[in-house]
């Protein structure tokens, strides 16, 4: 059960039970992206809210497997604070490491590094991806 | 219980796999693996084209496919159609009769048990013509009842779309009280057989439902090929879903002329090597007996869902099922958890929303498990998947879900 034991590790469990930044804001300023995933029901919707090029608050809400509100709860921690420059080239590269490309290993992933385990379960990447990938689209 | 017979047949048992999701795709049997190969490794012609003698076998195989197809289901060999599969069969009643046919303010019946190839492409059809989609009340068990259906018939029905058999819940559907009901308001019956035909007897001449689809990967045939029955009088009425090769009779600039069904729904090289391979699975299926093997799928379903009953955290959704799909939960642990701790033991199941997310809703789930057995399964398969859902209860507790 080893190969099991590299995906659920203890942060992301600790996410899962604790979700951070929960709930959506009803605020112009916010924009906002939803994905659901139509085969295994994941349901994701993601907020950013930028001034000046800095993310100032990042949301989310929705249900899903441990590993996609996992992710979701570590994402949007991660987020704030950056700019949207460095938060894209952050979530490529965790979007890359998940799904087992090529990705800058030097680059500090911060907490999202935990999920480097889900590469070796093809069948979780969507799981891991989801609200990383609404994410980017609250940034477009 | 005796070895099963016909677990031998099956190599993809050989790795050890336990498996559980036929609902899926089922396995193919090694006569059926043999005929692809002799297609392709003999043959490897194409059909009604060729004077060689390759082109000549390929033909007659490929024509005694249709005729094996009609006696195991009781129809005329012109009523055999060639598909993809029964998405693509569905579609074709939906979009070359259902849009000719159907006016704003006509009905179509579906239910919340349909998979999405059953539903969307009425959804589709009755937006482009204005009809109205109305949806039978399932009962409290989430049974299509005739009751129910009655209820929801009307002089406005036009079409009526149901399942056979549900992918989710298993129910059987009493069609044939529905469709002599649905005929009384002269109303077609276009029927989803993927989850029946590989266990149910069919006889379409008895059922007289006007439509019937079915897929060969799931009655141990190949992918890529299927099955669309239709009533002669029907099919002739029918323009073409597909234009191409093959299906015409003259070909002129200004106009062009179709040859009879089921030729005219048969445009281009049809997967051919499939449709050999599915003559194959229906006489393997036919050597041991539909009957012998709902009784055999009967025996194991029953003794799984006695198995399962007796853990607390399984909530099992349609426990009085009469066929061998089984969809349930693990209390507190999402789908897609337990699915990836049932694959690290070779259990394969399914997870998800089974592309019948109107059928989750109803039973207000986000999604769910399903295992589904058939005739190569066994006691010690359940026995394998109990074992597995016990210790993913433990870890997953233990992980703090």
């Amino acid at each position: 059960m080893s190969g099991l034991d590299n995906l659920y590790r203890e942060v992301i469990m600790e996410h899962y039970k604790n979700p951070r930044n929960k709930g959506l804001v009803e605020n112009e300023n916010y924009k906002t992206f939803r994905i659901k995933n139509p085969s295994c029901g994941d349901d994701i919707t993601i907020q950013s809210f930028v001034i000046d090029g800095i993310i100032k608050d990042c949301r989310q809400e929705g249900h899903g497997c441990s590993i996609s509100m996992a992710s979701a709860s570590v994402l949007t921690e991660m987020m704030i604070g950056k700019t949207v420059e460095e938060a894209l080239e952050v979530a490529e590269n965790y979007l890359n490491m998940v799904s087992n490309k090529q990705y800058n290993e030097t680059m500090d992933l911060e907490e999202a590094e935990v999920f480097s385990g889900v590469r070796q379960f093809p069948a979780r990447v969507k799981c891991a991806s989801i609200a990383w990938v609404a994410f980017k689209d609250t940034l477009k | 219980m005796m070895t099963n017979p016909w677990v031998k047949d099956f190599p993809q048992l050989n790795s050890g796999m336990c498996y559980l999701d036929t609902a899926a795709t089922s396995l193919k049997p090694l006569s059926v693996i043999e005929t692809l190969d002799h297609y392709y490794h003999d043959l490897s012609a194409n059909i009604h084209r060729g004077m060689y003698h390759a082109a000549v076998e390929t033909t007659q195989l490929y024509e005694e496919t249709r005729e094996t197809i009609a006696r195991f289901i009781g129809a005329e060999t012109e009523e055999i159609i060639f598909t993809r599969g029964t998405t693509s069969g569905l579609n074709m009643v939906a979009f070359s009769y259902g849009l000719a046919h159907l006016k704003p303010g006509d009905e179509i019946i579906v239910s919340e048990l349909e998979h999405h190839s059953s539903f969307l492409p009425w959804q589709e059809v009755a937006k482009r013509t204005g009809a109205v989609l109305r949806f039978v009340t399932l009962n409290e068990e989430g049974r299509i009842t005739v009751e129910a259906f009655q209820e929801t018939l009307s002089e406005k029905t036009k079409v009526v779309a149901l399942t056979y058999v549900s992918n989710v819940m298993g129910f059987i559907t009493p069609l044939k009280e529905i469709v002599s009901l649905a005929h009384d308001t002269d109303a077609i019956v276009v029927v989803d057989a993927a989850q029946a035909i590989q266990h149910i007897e069919i006889d379409v001449s008895d059922l007289d439902c006007d439509f019937l689809a079915f897929s060969g990967h799931k009655m141990l045939g190949p992918t890529g090929i299927g099955i669309l029955y239709g009533k002669q009088n029907l099919l002739q009425s029918m323009e073409p879903f597909e234009f191409g090769g093959d299906m015409n009779e003259d070909v002129e600039k200004g106009q062009s002329t179709w040859k009879t069904a089921p030729q005219k729904f048969e445009a281009g090289t049809m997967p051919i090597a499939s449709v050999l391979g599915l003559k194959t699975a229906v006489e393997y299926l036919q050597s041991i007996g539909l009957k012998q093997i709902s009784e055999h799928i009967e025996k194991v379903h029953r003794y799984a869902i006695a198995q399962l009953s007796q853990i607390d955290e399984v909530t099992i959704y349609n426990k009085t099922s009469e066929t061998g799909i089984i969809s349930f939960n693990l209390s507190d642990v999402p789908a897609h958890d337990a699915i990836t701790f049932f694959a690290e033991q070779d259990v394969a199941l399914r997870a998800g929303q089974h592309c019948a997310k109107l059928i989750c809703d109803w039973l207000g789930i986000h999604s769910c498990l399903r295992a589904s057995v058939y005739l190569y399964n066994t006691y010690k398969d359940v026995d394998r998947l109990v074992e597995a859902v016990k210790q993913a209860v433990k870890y997953f507790k233990e992980l703090g879900f």
